[in-house]
């Protein structure tokens, strides 16, 4: 539920669904997410949602933050809305040159790399969000088992495709980009095109994900690549 | 019958440091991780439309510190620079040191050189024509990270053309009266966790200087200065970040969000700066000092309703 509304700045609400990271939470978030951009309210010109926030900007010049938090408090999100989330099936290859933290892994989580292999792909993910560089999507929950840190020190350059775990979530570099996940493989699945500006994020919030394990050969004749 | 061939175009001699075409930016796109973008300086930016006839919200280009170096091919238009730059003009025999929001008219065979900028980061130039440019999402914006917008979301370099579709047919020249004011104090609403900082690190904060960094860029200033101590915990969950938000890692070395950044992020929150300061905030070159003062949400707004009434006075004196 929406817990509270403050504000971030004076163009922006900050909306907190609680400190409880789940999928429930995060469907509410995702419920007002959708619900606001139906509505088109006059001002907003940016929604952010995340595992348990909305982050709702506005133009100053049309609005002011008493205005819009008036509306969104007496927002009905009872309506019910087009549900069109999908599942996606999204091949990753784990072979050497792509698994570039497997000995990192294996030591921090004392597991073979095939045991965390089989826990990684034995399982369904949830969209949470997309963000930080286009179209990169933060999935979860990883298997308990497989929960670490960040690196210490990261990268400057993940390759696209890098397909990478950090505490309870998994995330696909959409592009080449600094970052710190622990990288388990390499999907040649375009994530984010930017060709098509209707719907240009293969992931969106609510969708659900597979990994499929491919092998080198697989990958290295997959459409996208 | 006549058949017109309208070949006006920029040759790019030199491209400068982060020479890119601005406009107002995209909006609606954070949820799938493309941030704002468009021009830094909005009033600089819709003062050098203005003083070109354009549409106030035209592209235009935008360079850091040096800019470029153009040579023109065509029929006569008008052009102007904004900001605080020292630009040459090279006509055919002569060369002249050009003013800031003042345009002029640029011939067949002259040259634009836009030196640097002066104390500050970022300029403005404004041709009075339409330029032949890709739009992605209503804008013709450069992300350079995302590699989005015009010239395929890459700065421009030299060796590159800037062609133009129709030039404005009012070439009245054009000026007004602007001096980028300096600033040293910026004005900020307390961050989300504001409590996640120590008693001394909150004070350090809102009464020590920092240093802008050399590591600043239109993604994010980076300010050096006393370490800002965090008690609770140098890590968030992931979530929106908005321009203007200050996040403090774990090194304690202040990060202020700017208009290419990252759309989400999991560094605590200090603070936020107010919308009024960011025309200016965004000015200050590597090696400024600065203080933060804390403002209320109410006062905020007062003060950038003003800031905007300035601006459209300052856009109705130019006739």
């Amino acid at each position: 539920m929406l817990k509270n509304i403050s504000n971030l700045g004076d163009a922006a609400l900050y909306c907190d669904f609680g400190i409880q990271v789940n999928k429930a939470t995060n469907l509410e978030v995702i419920k007002y997410f959708n619900t606001i951009r139906e509505k088109k309210i006059k001002g907003i010109n940016n929604l952010t949602p995340s595992y348990n926030k909305l982050i709702i900007s506005f133009d100053l010049r049309v609005t002011t933050f008493s205005e819009i938090k008036n509306k969104i408090e007496n927002l009905d999100t009872t309506i019910e809305q087009n549900k069109n989330n999908k599942k996606i099936e999204v091949p990753v290859c784990c072979e050497e040159n792509f698994a570039l933290d497997k000995s990192r892994l294996e030591k921090k989580l004392n597991l073979s790399y095939q045991e965390i292999l089989t826990k990684f792909f034995d399982k369904e993910y949830f969209c949470y969000m997309t963000g930080f560089i286009a179209g990169m999507p933060f999935l979860g929950d990883i298997d308990e088992n497989l929960r670490t840190q960040r690196l210490e020190t990261p990268r400057v350059k993940v390759p696209q495709g890098s397909v990478g775990i950090t505490e309870q979530f998994a995330n696909i570099y959409s592009f080449d980009s600094p970052g710190g996940w622990n990288i388990i493989g390499n999907t040649p699945l375009k994530v984010f095109d930017d060709s098509k500006e209707r719907d240009p994020n293969l992931i969106n919030p609510g969708d659900t994900i597979v990994f499929k394990k491919i092998s080198r050969q697989e990958y290295e004749s997959s459409n996208d690549k | 019958m006549r058949v017109v061939m309208t070949s006006n175009y920029f040759e790019i001699l030199r491209g400068g440091i982060n020479t890119t075409f601005q406009d107002k930016g995209r909006e609606n796109l954070y949820h799938i991780g493309i941030p704002f973008s468009g021009v830094m300086d909005n009033r600089n930016f819709l003062l050098a439309n203005k003083l070109v006839g354009n549409h106030l919200t035209a592209p235009v280009i935008e360079f850091a510190y040096q800019g470029p170096h153009l040579r023109y091919t065509g029929d006569q238009l008008n052009f102007v620079i904004t900001g605080d730059v020292i630009f040459k003009i090279k006509k055919k025999d002569y060369e002249i040191d050009g003013d800031c929001y003042h345009s002029y008219h640029l011939e067949n065979g002259d040259e634009i050189n836009i030196i640097s900028t002066n104390k500050s980061v970022y300029g403005y130039f404004a041709i009075g024509s339409e330029i032949d440019l890709k739009f992605q999402w209503n804008s013709c914006s450069i992300n350079t990270k995302a590699n989005i917008g015009s010239n395929n979301g890459k700065k421009l370099d030299s060796g590159q053309k800037i062609n133009l579709l129709k030039i404005n047919s009012d070439k009245t020249l054009k000026n007004v009266n602007y001096i980028n004011n300096k600033i040293e104090n910026i004005r900020v609403i307390k961050g989300t966790n504001f409590d996640y900082f120590s008693d001394e690190g909150k004070k350090i904060f809102f009464e020590k200087e920092f240093i802008v960094s050399k590591l600043s860029d239109r993604m994010g200033m980076r300010l050096e200065g006393p370490k800002i101590e965090n008690i609770v915990n140098t890590n968030i969950k992931s979530e929106g970040l908005v321009k203007g938000v200050i996040q403090v890692p774990a090194d304690g070395n202040p990060i202020i969000m700017l208009s290419d950044h990252g759309t989400v992020g999991g560094y605590p929150k200090i603070g936020v700066v107010v919308s009024v300061d960011y025309d200016r905030l965004v000015q200050l070159a590597p090696g400024s000092k600065v203080k933060f003062q804390e403002i209320e949400l109410s006062d905020a707004e007062t003060l950038f309703k003003l800031y905007e009434m300035e601006t459209k006075n300052l856009l109705n004196q130019i006739l």
